[in-house]
């Protein structure tokens, strides 16, 4: 797999998860205290950093047509997963992924709880947001990282475009001090879909002893066609009348 | 107390699982299902059978995102 199509995939599929948890983050710092919600993304990005130190090598250590089954076997199902929600939006059956009102809900939840302080944080609330909204979205960049650069032997290529995106769309997030409602998220979450399900196809039946017509070549015909495929589905859901209009609960989701 | 506690901590490990669940599994159980059947069978085709089977993981793509789709519309 080439160095770039590596990094693309991890990065966008990183900045996606970043996005969600700078939304929690500003929202827990402007409702409730600043400096609790940045104690939270300290600690939770120690966590973060513990669990990489520990499943790093572990991952690195199995054998490779073990860890390619493997890997192949989760990234499949975690990119059909974000296929699904990204065609049922794309086709109007889900409500399209919007940080503003994600934030504002986040914002309104947050005020509405009374204060109590922490040992170490003036804001306890403002703290166990901040720490849950980064360690979940960040545990999905741990995962990511970790599966396409053991897989594809460049772990340090990975580890530098997740850093790259939680970066970039961190300092984004401090600068404006707003959700990053700019950010084409759902484009965004589309094509990452259309990446993890194409790598784990090819990883997942790899490790499962198939062999690629044309080795990893095979990947830039795969892609396109899962791509196409998933146009296809959208095209064909737009014909079918969606049941109920896209709710508020709906937005929370995904 | 002790009761208590173990109820806590039996609550805690109900929590985890049902993360781990969501994070793994997800919204729909099927495709996990249908992943996990495609990779036995191309393990067996390629393995037992040493039949050509790289073809088989994209079928059953091709197949699992519509039936998923198909469930999540009718569930709306």
């Amino acid at each position: 797999m080439g160095a770039s199509a590596l990094f693309i995939a991890v990065f966008l599929a990183c900045a996606v998860e970043a996005v969600e948890a700078t939304t929690i983050v500003l929202a827990a710092g402007t409702a409730r205290d600043w400096r609790s919600a940045g104690v939270g993304v300290v600690a939770a990005l120690a966590v973060l950093g513990a669990i990489t130190a520990a499943l790093g090598p572990a991952v690195s250590a199995l054998p490779i047509q073990a860890l390619r089954l493997f890997v192949g076997a989760l990234l499949l199902v975690f990119g059909l997963q974000w296929l699904r929600k990204a065609i049922l939006r794309a086709s109007g059956h889900k409500a399209l992924h919007d940080e503003d009102a994600i934030y504002a809900e986040h914002l309104s939840a947050a005020r509405s709880e009374p204060a109590r302080r922490g040992a170490l944080v003036p804001d306890l609330y403002g703290f166990t947001l901040s720490f849950k909204g980064v360690l979940l979205e960040g545990l999905e960049v741990v995962f990511i990282a970790l599966t396409f650069g053991s897989n594809a032997h460049q772990i340090p290529l990975a580890a530098l475009a997740a850093v790259s995106a939680v970066l970039v769309v961190g300092l984004a997030g401090v600068a404006i001090r707003a959700p990053l409602a700019r950010v084409p998220e759902n484009t965004m979450k589309f094509v990452v879909g259309v990446l993890l399900t194409t790598f784990g196809t090819f990883w997942g039946a790899e490790g499962a002893g198939a062999t690629w017509p044309g080795s990893d070549a095979a990947l830039l015909v795969l892609a396109p066609c899962v791509a196409l495929f998933a146009l296809g589905l959208v095209a064909v859901l737009r014909r079918v009348p969606a049941g109920a209009r896209p709710s508020a609960a709906m937005v929370k989701a995904g | 107390m002790a009761g208590q506690s173990a109820i806590q901590v039996a609550g805690r490990v109900r929590a985890f699982g049902l993360f781990v669940y969501d994070f793994v599994i997800g919204d729909d159980w099927w495709v996990a299902a249908g992943v996990a059947v495609a990779l036995v069978v191309t393990y067996l085709l390629a393995h037992a059978a040493t039949v050509t089977a790289w073809w088989l993981v994209p079928v059953a793509v091709m197949l699992l995102m519509p039936l998923s789709l198909w469930r999540a519309v009718r569930k709306r």
